[in-house]
């Protein structure tokens, strides 16, 4: 009887470990690097094959490498400072422009809205429904108000990135909790202490969200300005491009845009990170 | 040694009363709800009091009447002699969650009350004080660590620190082990009242828990729903200070069980 549990015990020591391998599907194994480069060439290769087997006229879609010669051609005028480089340059003025405008406006905005009962009650009903029309259709307004000139399209462009930033602010300050809010009447702070010592820090998560999904309106806002409102700026070249169905410039010059649209995203989130230093990175983690 | 023993436990009865409540009571006039009614209630300095109750009970209520964040519709609410008509310096409160701010290391959380009353300058100052509380409750060395980095039962202790940095007269307790796994509870309530014997602190703790009540506390109040008044303030007379093995005696049964049969009546009615 007392013998038996040794036996066994004896039995588990002599035998091999129990080791094994946890499976890992082959798609989630792949580094980085190598997928981006898959699916960069799968697409570029797609894209070949649809002009080479001219499924589609060269006039609607250019050949990758076509396009590819222009973003060069386009590159060296932008790099010389060529006519693009000024054209360039008028519509990262109104991005900034209309991007400053928007934040002062919205974070304004958005504290008297997340703040006040009045703003709560009286302002944010008015703005949601602004926030519902279709705010491009404004452009002519604007343009009637402002003129041609770049001042029309800041304000197009600082009216679609406002109503984010609004948002992110008056949901921000809105997420401190109970017990915090609590916390700061027992120690007896002011409302003005409260907002700036704890209901903005806590919001600033949302605040940036915000500000990320404005710069991308923002850009959103100058384009369609300067397409529907005429002036010298990069939207004016893309029309110019399109009316003489220059199909290769027009992508090159899209491509060159949206780099100016990711240095504003990318420059916000890492004012993000330097800001909201606490805040642990989850959007797009995978942990297994 | 004995008339020693005895007189730790029921000194706290001839103590000077710190907080007075007479007669309180708190009517929400929105839905016309009596939340309390005729609530009278002494707490001696030093002493230790809980109150439980099933919810409805009113028990948050009074909580927040004697943290000074709602007035009471009738009565008299004394604490060192001054009616409480807001929130005070010398209330501590800690709640459920720690609550700290993760943008703030544990110092500057600590210090935070004092930074919010008298500014950034007397916060610097406070800071040496501050470090002397984590050491009282076994944090040293982690001064500059951001809440991020505290396990749940590290950053209620560093709640605590912030509770005492203004030397509060009275310490109110809402729940504050609750969300912990139960053995970290045992040994923070343990803490809490070693923290509390060595400032003679005078406590009062909501809880859901009757072992948690009886282990801590010198009195608790036992209080009933709809409308929410105190059903019984019990007498523990268990020796100090309490040791977590007193939990099995059979004079800690008797005293758990009469209070569970208390609201067990609650409930009926």
């Amino acid at each position: 009887m007392t013998d038996a549990p040794t036996n066994q015990r004896l039995e588990t020591e002599a035998a091999d470990d129990t080791v094994w391998v946890q499976e890992v599907a082959f798609i989630d194994s792949v580094p980085r690097w190598i997928a981006m480069t898959f699916v960069f060439v799968v697409f570029i290769g797609t894209w070949d094959l649809v002009t080479r087997l001219e499924l589609v006229s060269p006039i609607i879609l250019p050949t990758p490498w076509e396009t590819f010669d222009d973003m060069i051609f386009v590159g060296n005028n932008l790099l010389s400072g060529g006519y693009m480089l000024v054209s360039l340059w008028i519509t990262i003025k109104e991005v900034i422009y209309g991007f400053a405008l928007a934040i002062a406006l919205g974070f304004s905005l958005g504290v008297l809205v997340g703040e006040t009962v009045f703003g709560e009650k009286a302002v944010m009903p008015y703005l949601v429904a602004i926030d519902t029309m279709p705010k491009v259709a404004f452009a002519p307004l604007f343009v009637a108000w402002l003129g041609f000139g770049i001042e029309s399209k800041v304000a197009l462009a600082a009216f679609i990135a406002t109503f984010p930033i609004v948002v992110g602010t008056a949901a921000g300050l809105h997420s401190a909790d109970e017990n915090a809010r609590m916390l700061f009447k027992t120690m007896g702070a002011s409302r003005m202490q409260t907002l700036i010592k704890m209901k903005l820090p806590t919001g600033l998560p949302q605040i940036f969200t915000g500000l990320k999904i404005g710069a991308v309106g923002v850009m959103a806002g100058a384009i369609t300005g300067e397409f529907l409102g005429g002036g010298k700026g990069f939207g004016e070249l893309i029309r110019v491009a399109a009316s003489q169905l220059n199909t290769p410039r027009v992508f090159s010059l899209i491509l060159y845009l949206s780099l100016v649209g990711l240095v504003l995203y990318l420059i916000v989130q890492w004012m993000q990170r330097k800001v909201v230093f606490w805040q642990k990175e989850s959007v797009g983690a995978h942990d297994h | 040694m004995n008339a020693s023993l005895a007189n730790d436990y029921s000194g706290a009865s001839s103590e000077a009363p710190v907080y007075e409540l007479t007669n309180v009571s708190k009517t929400y006039a929105r839905n016309a709800v009596i939340a309390l009614e005729n609530v009278d209630l002494t707490l001696r300095h030093g002493s230790f009091t809980s109150v439980i109750g099933s919810s409805g009970c009113g028990k948050s209520t009074l909580l927040k009447i004697m943290a000074g964040l709602i007035p009471p519709t009738k009565g008299r609410v004394i604490l060192q002699d001054k009616p409480v008509t807001g929130p005070r310096r010398d209330i501590g409160m800690m709640f459920q969650q720690a609550t700290l701010f993760p943008w703030k290391t544990a110092v500057e959380n600590i210090v935070l009350p004092i930074e919010i009353r008298d500014g950034k300058g007397a916060a610097k100052k406070a800071k040496e004080k501050a470090h002397d509380l984590l050491e009282i409750v076994g944090l040293k060395g982690f001064e500059n660590v951001y809440p991020n980095e505290l396990s749940g039962g590290m950053a209620q202790r560093a709640s605590i620190c912030r509770m005492l940095i203004t030397e509060p007269a009275v310490l109110l307790l809402d729940e504050p082990f609750s969300a912990l796994d139960e053995l970290s509870r045992d040994m923070m309530n343990m803490e809490l009242q070693r923290i509390c014997r060595e400032q003679n602190a005078t406590a009062f703790l909501v809880t859901h828990s009757i072992q948690e009540a009886v282990i801590l506390s010198d009195e608790i109040v036992v209080m009933k729903p709809r409308p929410g008044r105190i059903a019984e303030i019990v007498q523990v007379d268990l020796p100090r200070p309490r040791t977590l093995d007193m939990m099995t005696t059979p004079r800690f049964g008797e005293i758990v069980d009469h209070i569970r049969s208390m609201l067990d009546k609650g409930e009926d009615m």
